[in-house]
C-alpha cells in the first residue's frame, strides 16, 4: 500500500521591535543575562502591561501579505501553565479572537509548479524565558521574555518535507521582505513545530498526528519530517498503530524521541486577559498598514525592467530573491551601466556564491565595490578578463577593486608606445600567423592579439592592440 | 491517563451542567495546590454548590449577545515602540530563590 503524509506547521516569529510586547526593556539579541527585564516582564503581581502598537502594526501587515482576513475586533487570553519560563503563570496570548485568521502562503515546487498552502491564523503573544539547564538546577534568563511572538499556523495541507520546506521559506521571504521579522533561527527569532501524520493514499481521514519540536533549523525541519513520515509509515506498515504523542527531533541522533505525554496534556483554561483592552483594527490603521507593504515581486520585476534596463529573465531572476534583489539595486543604482552590473550578479557571483555555499547576505563584496568594478571596466582602465581576477580577489577579501588593480599592478596598458613593442614581438615570433593573414586568412589576427594579451599578461588593451595589429600588417 | 477537558474558558461551567463529572482532585493538580483528602471533601462540596450557583446563568438565553471580555468602553490602548530603562540586574535577582552566573536558579526543569 501507498503512504502519503499530511503536515501543518506552527511557526513562532519574533517581531522586529525595539522593545517588548508589554513593556519598554529592549528586545535587542544577545545581551547579558536578565539586563533586559523589568516587574513587567518578570511577571510581578498588580504591574500593567500595555501593548506595543508597532507589533500589533506589524502583525496587520503581515495578514494583508498573506491574504488574511484582519479581525475588527480581537483580544488577549490568559494561557495558563507553570514553568519557570514564563513566572506569572500564564502566557499573554490570543485563543479566540486572533489578529488575523485564514489566508495562504504560495509555495513553489519541482517543474515551476505553484501550491497555496492555507494559514489557519496568525496571532500575537509573549515569548518566554529562555532555560539553561545544569547539573541539578536549571537557569533562566529574562532578556527573550516578553518579546513579542507571533504565531502562524498553517492548515494541515503540505504532503512531504520539502514542500514544509518550501513552505518556511516562502513564508520566512515574505516576512523578512515585509521588514516583520529578520527570521534568523540561529537567534531563535523563527521556530517552529509541525504536525505529522500518514495515511493511505485515497484515505479521507487523517492518520493519528504526532507534534514535532525542537527542530531548529529549516533544514532540521525537513530532516525531521522525512524521519517521522518513514517511522509511522513502517510501523502502519507492520500492521502497528501510531499513538498521538509529542516527539522531539534529536538532530544529532538524526531521530524523534517520544517525550512524557503527562507534562504536555495541557489544560490551558484560556480566559481574557483584564489588564488588557481589546485591539479594535479600523480603517485606518489598516490602511497604514498597507502604505507600509513592500513591492510585490510582479510589480519589482516590471521597474527594474524599465528602471535598469534589463531583459526579463535577468529581471525574473533577481526579483525571485528579496536579498538578491536588494543588493543588486544598490549596486545598480549608482551604475551608468546597470545592465553590466546584472551580467556580473548574475553569472559570476552566483556562480561563486553557490561554489562556496554562501548567501548574498554573506557576500564580502560591497554592492559599492561592483559598481566601482564595472566602471573600471567600463573606463577602460582593466580590461574584462582582468575584471574577472579582481572580481574573484573581491570575493575572496571584500576589498575594493580600485584597491586591488593598484596593490596588484593591474592596470591596463593603454600606452601606444608599450603597446607597439609588445605587437613587434608578436609579429617577430610568428611568421606563419603574419604570412596567413597577408594571404587573406583575416582570422589569423586573433592568434598574434592572444600572443600580445600573454605577453602583456593579460594587461593590454585589446581594442588598441587589434588596431595597432591592423595597421602593421597591412602596412607592412 | 485523564484527557484534558475542553481547552475553553467556560469549562467550568461545563463542569457545572454536569456536576458529577466535577473532580477537584484534577482542579488542585491544575492550580498546583496539594489538598488532603478532608480538604478535598470539604472543597468539593462547596465548590459544587459554587457551580450550582453560577449554572444559574445558563437559564439565560444568549446565543444573540456577542461575548462579553471587558466592562470597561476601551480600546486600543497602545505605547510606541520605545524603548525604556530596566531594572538593575542586582536589584532584581535579590528576588531570586537562588542565582548563579546572572541567572535566576531554579529546580532542574525535566523535558
Ligand atoms: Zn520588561
Amino acid at each position: 500500500m501507498q503512504y502519503e503524509a499530511v503536515i501543518g506547521l506552527e511557526v513562532h516569529v519574533q517581531l522586529k521591535t525595539k522593545s517588548k510586547m508589554f513593556c519598554g526593556c529592549a528586545t535587542e539579541f544577545g545581551g547579558s543575562p536578565n539586563t533586559q527585564v523589568c516587574p513587567v516582564c518578570l511577571g510581578y503581581p498588580g504591574v500593567l502591561p500595555v501593548m506595543n502598537e508597532e507589533a500589533v502594526s506589524k502583525t496587520i501587515r503581515t495578514g494583508l501579505m498573506i491574504g488574511s482576513k484582519v479581525a475588527g475586533f480581537s483580544k488577549w487570553d490568559r494561557k495558563s501553565y507553570f514553568y519557570p519560563d514564563m513566572p506569572k503563570n500564564y502566557q499573554i496570548s490570543q485563543y479566540d479572537l486572533p489578529l488575523c485568521a485564514e489566508g495562504a502562503v504560495e509555495i513553489k515546487l519541482d517543474g515551476g509548479k505553484t501550491k497555496a498552502i492555507g494559514v489557519t491564523r496568525a496571532h500575537l503573544e509573549e515569548d518566554v524565558a529562555k532555560s539553561t539547564h545544569f547539573e541539578t538546577t536549571s537557569g533562566v534568563d529574562f532578556n527573550r521574555a516578553g518579546v513579542p511572538l507571533m504565531e502562524v499556523v498553517s492548515e494541515p495541507d503540505m504532503r512531504s518535507p520539502e514542500e514544509a520546506f518550501a513552505y518556511i521559506t516562502a513564508l520566512k521571504e515574505i516576512l523578512v521582505s515585509g521588514g516583520i521579522s529578520d527570521c534568523d533561527m540561529e537567534k531563535g527569532q523563527l521556530r517552529c513545530d509541525s504536525n505529522v501524520s500518514v495515511r493511505p493514499i485515497g484515505q479521507k481521514e487523517f492518520g493519528e498526528k504526532v507534534e514535532i519540536k525542537n527542530m531548529n533549523t529549516i533544514s532540521g525541519v525537513r530532516r525531521a519530517l522525512a524521519y517521522e513520515i518513514q517511522r509511522q509509515t513502517a510501523a502502519l506498515q507492520k500492521g502497528e498503530k501510531v499513538s498521538q504523542e509529542t516527539r522531539r527531533w534529536d538532530d544529532a541522533a538524526g531521530r524523534t524521541f517520544v517525550m512524557r505525554t503527562k507534562e504536555y496534556a495541557h489544560d490551558y483554561r484560556y480566559f481574557p486577559d483584564p489588564d488588557l483592552m481589546p485591539v479594535v483594527v479600523s480603517e485606518e490603521m489598516i490602511a497604514a498598514a498597507r502604505k507600509l507593504l513592500p513591492e510585490l515581486p510582479e510589480a519589482k520585476r516590471q521597474r527594474f525592467i524599465k528602471q535598469y534596463g534589463l531583459p526579463e529573465y535577468d529581471a525574473g531572476v533577481l526579483v525571485a530573491d528579496t536579498a538578491l534583489a536588494g543588493y543588486y539595486e544598490k549596486a545598480a543604482v549608482a551604475s551608468k551601466n546597470p545592465k553590466a552590473i546584472s551580467n556580473w550578479v548574475m553569472t559570476e557571483l552566483l556562480g561563486k556564491l553557490s561554489e562556496a555555499k554562501r548567501t548574498i547576505g554573506e557576500c564580502a563584496i560591497q554592492p559599492e565595490h561592483l559598481t566601482e568594478l564595472v566602471a573600471l571596466v567600463d573606463g577602460g582602465q582593466i580590461s574584462g578578463k582582468i575584471g574577472k581576477e579582481v572580481f574573484a580577489e573581491m570575493f575572496d577579501s571584500g576589498k575594493s577593486p580600485g584597491l586591488i588593480v593598484k596593490e596588484k599592478g593591474l592596470v591596463q596598458v593603454s600606452d601606444t608606445g608599450a603597446l607597439e613593442g609588445f605587437v613587434n614581438e608578436a609579429i617577430a615570433k610568428s611568421p606563419k600567423s603574419v604570412a596567413d593573414f597577408k594571404a587573406g586568412n583575416e582570422g589569423a589576427i586573433n592568434f598574434l592579439k592572444g600572443q600580445v594579451m600573454k605577453l602583456s599578461k593579460g594587461k593590454a588593451n585589446p581594442q588598441l592592440v587589434g588596431e595597432i595589429l591592423q595597421r602593421k600588417l597591412r602596412g607592412g | 491517563m485523564r484527557k484534558p477537558v475542553a481547552r475553553r474558558y467556560d469549562t467550568f461551567l461545563n463542569m457545572a451542567n454536569d456536576t458529577n463529572q466535577f473532580d477537584v482532585g484534577y482542579v488542585a493538580h491544575l492550580a498546583r495546590l496539594h489538598l488532603s483528602d478532608s480538604e478535598k471533601q470539604k472543597i468539593s462540596a462547596q465548590l459544587k454548590d459554587t457551580l450550582a450557583y453560577v449554572a444559574k446563568l445558563n437559564e439565560l438565553d444568549v446565543s444573540k449577545v456577542e461575548p462579553t471580555a471587558h466592562a470597561t468602553p476601551l480600546a486600543n490602548v497602545l505605547r510606541r515602540d520605545e524603548v525604556r530603562p530596566s531594572i538593575d540586574r542586582a536589584t532584581i535577582l535579590k528576588n531570586a530563590p537562588e542565582q548563579a552566573r546572572d541567572l535566576f536558579i531554579v529546580p532542574k526543569i525535566v523535558e
